[in-house]
């Protein structure tokens, strides 16, 4: 689960970081207030950032800078409510605008290889470390804290030193590395980074002076496997951001991804529910979702599983396949037959039962008249055909139509 | 011969008095695996499974008293890395893991130790080990399997059957399917694996199951272009399909900053000379084409 940067500068905070003051606000009104007080603490400019859990905010315009309260509150009305790769910006985080001298990359995330959290640090801030690990990887210090004792002090000041500082800002610099660390295991997350860490001009009282290392931005994505035993952190899920079909199926216990296609999967396994969507794409169709209803499926998951594809518009055909382990065969047939009778339209489907309980599954099925199938491929296309059949079908209806 | 297991292991289950753990120990005796104990704290000194197997309090316990030399865990994630940790304190050679969602982050606690201890961990969050006709220690269904030269190890549960089924079909039969586990952090990885059954000698043959997320495959392939050219070997690489920066199902499948790619795994397999099926049908017949005999 990904955090809103705001939730993450929070968890900064909260582990002693060093992170400027913010706010949210979720109306313009609230942008003028939130920025007043800032301008009233002395800062010349604030910066509002459109708070959502896509990448590319700035280049869409979603991160503006306003030198006064009118102007914040216009800026803000721009931002709330517009549009980033598909998400409504409902949330802007007002902060004090910084005055940047230098911009740094940290970041810790999870080394599967390795089996160790890896630190890694850049003097390219600001731009994503993929691209500085593709153009400059060079440019970027990779140190593994240990799984026991954590980031080590001399581990810390080796990140440091390579990133260039060395001089009044190490111990800041150690702080924030050990820190880093301490945030993730202490959260559970997968990664948490700050980009850019920067050391910025603070307001004097002779004007600007050089001054501290700060964390300017944060990103954290948590292990959803440890959600449960951090329940603080999951009543920070944004839902506003989340498909209610995601919502729905994260309450029924099914993986669910929704993607662009038409042929609607419902499968048991991930592994295979993966093979079934490339299936489907090889026969010439495209997969309209990843489903996996898990393994020991009842006939209620099942029917849950199909309402949430149906109630996709786009779906045209379904295409079942089950390979019946600890799932029984005549369980999800069962739950197809039941999905079938209350389904709020008529969608083609074609079903592949094999494993346990598959004769047995097979009977309820003919019993039903549904098409079924014998192999994965098979299955893959004559949903294709079906739904291309159904495109054809439409087409000309909507031609007879024409005057 | 075969790898992990075999009609000499001795197993223990850790959750045997649970739904799933009951179920599964039937199934696994009636396959002839030797459940030669169960363990739940506090249930010491009774029977399970209809009095057959002697439930113990501890694992250290149950070796001491039975000669277990393996263990497998149905506890819930929320206990499984202290069951992991007690099996691998009470000298276990082989653990299998079942239990899905554990945090990454206990796993990577969890994993020095059992490396110090010389314990060989599968999974968590896979369906288990098969040696055909020897053992099975695990879910996977016995009726996939036909007994054979060809060893076989994949991160998924049912795509593994699906492919196992296939080579069944096919007249291929398996020396040892190993379902490694979905998870980011696991006990054993695609490399471990086919290191073991390089060093068998009644494998003759592998099949690599992999899926998007991390860089396992792609190690293990660079190590069979080394090691393993003269053995016939076949892979197949599940979502191709997969968006970008979406767990799919296993908390391990993700392809992120464009890492972990499908593409980049087959590749990978493929300059190792390591032919990749389109499909997990087509695995039998590449097997055939690089020599392996059905029947």
């Amino acid at each position: 689960m990904k955090l809103q940067e705001f939730h993450a500068r929070e968890l900064l905070r909260a582990a002693g970081l060093p992170v400027p003051p913010g706010r949210v606000a979720t109306t313009a009104a609230e942008v003028r207030e939130a920025s007043r007080e800032l301008f009233a603490a002395g800062h010349s400019s604030v910066v509002i950032k459109a708070q959502v859990l896509v990448g590319g905010r700035g280049k869409a315009g979603g991160v503006k800078l306003a030198a006064g309260p009118d102007e914040a509150e216009r800026v803000g009305a721009g931002i709330l409510g517009m549009t980033i790769k598909g998400i409504t910006v409902r949330k802007v985080l007002v902060a004090p605008a910084a005055d940047i001298v230098h911009e740094y990359y940290l970041g810790a995330i999870l080394d599967r290889a390795a089996q160790r959290i890896l630190v890694m640090g850049s003097a390219e801030g600001g731009i994503e470390i993929e691209q500085v690990a593709k153009d400059k990887p060079e440019a970027i210090v990779r140190v593994h804290a240990h799984p026991h004792l954590g980031l080590m002090d001399y581990q810390a000041r080796r990140i440091a030193f390579a990133l260039g500082l060395g001089g009044p800002h190490l111990g800041d610099a150690v702080r924030i590395a050990k820190g880093l660390v301490r945030v993730m295991v202490s959260n559970d997350a997968d990664l948490v980074e700050v980009n850019p860490l920067a050391i910025v001009r603070q307001p004097g009282a002779d004007g600007p002076v050089t001054g501290q290392l700060v964390c300017l931005d944060a990103k954290i994505t948590l292990d959803d496997s440890a959600l449960p035993r951090h329940p603080d952190l999951e009543a920070r899920r944004d839902l506003d951001e989340e498909d209610p079909a995601d919502t729905e199926a994260r309450a029924q216990d099914i993986n669910f991804i929704h993607l662009d296609g038409s042929i609607g999967c419902l499968v048991n396994g991930a592994g295979l529910a993966m093979t079934t969507m490339d299936l489907v794409k090889r026969a010439g169709g495209e997969p309209a979702n990843f489903l996996d209803i898990g393994g020991g499926a009842k006939a209620e998951k099942v029917a849950a599983a199909m309402e949430l594809i149906v109630g996709d518009p786009k779906v045209k055909v379904i295409l079942v396949n089950i390979f019946g382990g600890i799932t029984r065969g005549d369980e999800v047939a069962r739950g197809l037959v039941e999905a079938h009778a209350r389904q709020a339209r008529e969608v083609p489907m074609v079903v592949r039962i094999v494993g346990t309980n598959a004769a047995e599954a097979s009977e309820i099925l003919r019993a039903a008249a549904f098409e079924t199938a014998g192999s994965l491929e098979e299955a893959a296309e004559r949903a294709v055909a079906a739904a291309s059949r159904l495109a054809t079908t439409s087409g000309e209806r909507a031609g007879g139509a024409r005057p | 011969m075969s790898i992990l297991v075999d009609r000499g292991t001795r197993l223990v289950v850790q959750g045997i008095t649970g739904r799933e753990g009951e179920f599964h120990s039937r199934q696994m005796l009636a396959y002839g695996t030797q459940v030669v104990a169960g363990v739940r704290p506090g249930k010491g000194g009774q029977r399970a499974l209809d009095g057959i197997v002697p439930v113990f309090d501890t694992v250290a316990d149950a070796v001491h008293e039975t000669g277990a030399n393996a263990g497998i865990i149905y506890v819930p994630a929320a206990g499984a890395p202290d069951a992991i940790l007690e099996q691998a304190d009470a000298g276990l050679a082989t653990i299998v893991c079942i239990t899905e969602g554990i945090p990454a982050l206990d796993m990577l606690r969890v994993m020095p130790v059992v490396r110090a201890a010389g314990v060989r961990l599968i999974g968590p969050n896979c369906p288990g080990v098969t040696s055909p006709g020897r053992a099975k220690v695990g879910i996977i269904p016995a009726s996939i399997h036909r007994e054979g030269p060809v060893g076989v190890v994949s991160r998924s549960g049912t795509l593994t059957y699906e492919v196992v089924q296939a080579l069944t079909d096919a007249g291929i039969g398996q020396s040892t399917c190993v379902g490694i586990g979905g998870d980011p952090i696991v006990g054993s990885t695609h490399l471990d694996i086919l290191q073991l059954f390089a060093a068998d000698p009644e494998t003759t043959a592998i099949v690599l199951i992999g899926e998007i997320g991390g860089s396992a495959e792609e190690e293990a392939a660079a190590w069979a272009g080394e090691h393993l050219r003269g053995v016939p070997m076949a892979a197949f690489i599940a979502g191709r399909t997969a968006p970008e920066g979406k767990r799919m199902g296993h908390a391990g499948a993700i392809i992120s900053g464009g890492s972990g790619t499908a593409a980049g795994k087959v590749a990978a397999l493929e300059a190792a000379g390591i032919r990749v099926a389109d499909t997990p049908a087509q695995i039998a017949g590449l097997l055939v084409d690089a020599g392996v005999r059905t029947g």
